[in-house]
């Protein structure tokens, strides 16, 4: 196991006592669940708020249609899930009910790519962000860490629209404090550098530090972002970093299709075209294993990442 | 159960008919939609926006409004037919359906048609939304009621068992599910792609209050609406039996209506059948 200069915290605890937080600000506030409210932990929030946590059983599409029906009167439903169940398995009734008539309801999914871990492919939902981003009006959230979820389940609650949000079983780094400003659609830079920049969203933001650091000790200088809005994406910070770095690495625990380096790369092959290099899971399914075993084998460490940067560099 | 006036009676037969003849022009100046399902479902929804529900066409954001939702959206053309006759916008604007910016689209869109509860055409999720609007009823102390009308082959569909299993559970007593019976779906008969008897037996095993009536006698229909709003404690499922193509003789019970306009000579002969039933 690798030892990581930060705390691991769970995102989980983070989202479950935001969650609680904004329900007693909001009475608007509900909780939609299938079957999982205790590992998901929004079952704390039904302890304090009995008549507003649904658990609907193993019936995704009625939980999603359900946040539908109560967000089209007037609530703020936070339907919760597995991703893999809560994006994957609902998609056209999110697409339907929820997308299309652009209606509040907010999509916060634990369990969300290959960290997920011993329960195998059927669990490592990799290809959530794929799905969201693909649909209009949504927005698509990646906390890379605690604090950072909770300051979604915050934005969530103040937007208007729907919103879905991945964070992860396993425990994150924790790189943010409260205190740090999060806006939906604004990334932030975490680390400055002029050769390459590092752009993860998740776990990676993480690895992305890391490799920064390696990558100095080789006289790179890398800048790091932490893009925890997928959709929409803060075009503005990326064309900057391609316009004065000249190079992008993107990494993410997520699908190498249709995910953050997808994104990343549109932006600056229309706006500013730069060698990009994407790290993630590459087009496969995973496999039964623990977290960090799983994050080794399916290249998602910061040894990628700085591999991945010294590729694009040559290709400046 | 209550007593409906002879008047009464008239008047929403009266907008039921003049529905259908909306439906057919809609459908047949369109060349698209599906009239068979749209006048299956017409004297349910004529009952309903004509004497059940408690809404106000002034005001259709008005937050104390009964909700409809037409969870089989592929009949709008009955529901956009009787929001025109309600009042909720010009008559005249039925003849854009189906058309490039129109506010009337091929299936039912909330947020663009006044009046249109809840966004539908894939099968199956009506229900579903009704508990949510159901639930948030009870948690902001309003008293208005949901009703959803679902169709045959959405008894097909994983969802309806789920929102079936739910309701009851949930002791639901503000939602009426209302089952357009028609016996066909796209590709056939229902009871040959997926047989549903004993429907009622079904629903009713799931905690339902279920009613079973004809679905084109008015009388009949609103006497179970009225019946199921004295259900406490579970929701109520009326099963209406209805004909595809209901009112027009060459359209009834033809699995071709289902998703098919009718001709210029049709429509005619269409119209001048339903003028002689008057």
């Amino acid at each position: 196991m690798m030892q990581l200069p930060w705390k691991l915290e769970s995102q989980r605890n983070y989202f479950s006592q935001a969650l609680i937080e904004s329900g007693r600000k909001d009475p608007r506030i509900v909780v939609v669940g299938a079957d999982t409210t205790e590992s998901i932990k929004t079952l704390p929030f039904g302890k304090e708020f009995p008549d507003r946590l649904f658990n609907v059983g193993i019936a995704e599409p009625n939980m999603m249609a359900i946040a539908s029906g109560l967000a089209a009167a007037g609530q703020i439903p936070f339907a919760c899930t597995y991703s893999v169940f809560g994006s994957g398995h609902v998609y056209n009734v999110i697409r339907q009910a929820v997308a299309y008539p652009k209606l509040n309801v907010k999509i916060f999914c634990s369990h969300a790519g290959i960290t997920t871990g011993l329960d195998g492919a059927t669990h490592q939902m990799n290809e959530d962000i794929a799905l969201m981003r693909g649909l209009p009006n949504m927005v698509v959230l990646v906390p890379a860490d605690g604090p950072q979820t909770a300051k979604c389940v915050e934005a969530a609650v103040e937007w208007s629209g729907p919103v879905y949000c991945r964070f992860s079983r396993a425990n994150f780094p924790t790189l943010t404090q409260p205190s740090d400003p999060f806006e939906i659609g604004r990334a932030t830079t975490l680390r400055d550098g002029a050769d390459i920049t590092l752009i993860g969203c998740g776990i990676m933001v993480s690895r992305c530090l890391l490799a920064a650091e390696e990558l100095k000790k080789a006289g790179v200088s890398a800048r790091v972002i932490n893009m925890s809005t997928i959709k929409p994406l803060d075009a503005a910070i990326v064309v900057r970093a391609a316009r004065e770095t000249g190079a992008v690495v993107t990494a993410e625990e997520h699908s190498i299709v249709h995910g953050l380096g997808s994104a990343v790369a549109a932006v600056t092959a229309e706006h500013y075209p730069v060698p990009v290099k994407m790290v993630g899971v590459n087009d496969v399914f995973g496999e039964s294993g623990e977290a960090e075993e799983l994050l080794e084998k399916y290249g998602l460490t910061a040894a990628s990442v700085a591999k991945a940067a010294d590729l694009a560099l040559k290709l400046k | 159960m209550s007593d409906i006036s002879e008047e009464t009676l008239r008047a929403v037969e009266g907008q039921a008919l003049r529905i259908r003849r909306h439906i057919l022009r809609m459908t047949h100046n369109a060349q698209s939609g599906h009239p068979g399902g749209s006048l299956s479902a017409t004297d349910l929804i004529a009952s309903l926006y004509f004497h059940e529900l408690r809404i106000d066409p002034a005001r259709p954001d008005w937050p104390d409004r009964d909700r409809f939702i037409l969870s089989k959206g592929h009949a709008c053309p009955a529901q956009y037919a009787a929001l025109a006759e309600r009042g909720f916008f010009p008559v005249d604007e039925l003849l854009t359906f189906r058309k490039l910016n129109s506010r009337l689209q091929g299936h039912p869109e909330l947020g663009t048609t006044p009046g249109v509860e809840a966004c539908a055409g894939a099968e199956g999720q009506g229900l579903s939304v009704g508990i949510g609007m159901a639930l948030a009823a009870r948690l902001q102390k309003r008293n208005f009621r949901v009703y959803v009308i679902v169709g045959d082959g959405e008894n097909d569909v994983g969802e309806t068992w789920e929102a079936a299993m739910a309701a009851p559970n949930l002791k639901l007593d503000n939602l009426v599910c209302l089952v357009d019976r028609n016996g066909i779906q796209q590709e056939g008969r229902t009871d040959q792609i997926m047989p549903l008897e004993p429907l009622a037996d079904k629903w009713r095993a799931f905690g339902w209050h279920v009613l079973e009536i004809d679905g084109h006698n008015v009388r009949e229909i609103l006497q179970a609406l009225s019946a199921a709003r004295a259900v406490k404690g579970k929701p109520a499922c009326l099963i209406a039996r209805t004909v595809k193509g209901k009112g027009v003789s060459f359209m009834e019970n033809v699995v071709k209506y289902h998703g098919a306009a009718t001709s210029d000579e049709e429509l005619k002969r269409a119209l001048a059948e339903l003028e002689g039933s008057r």
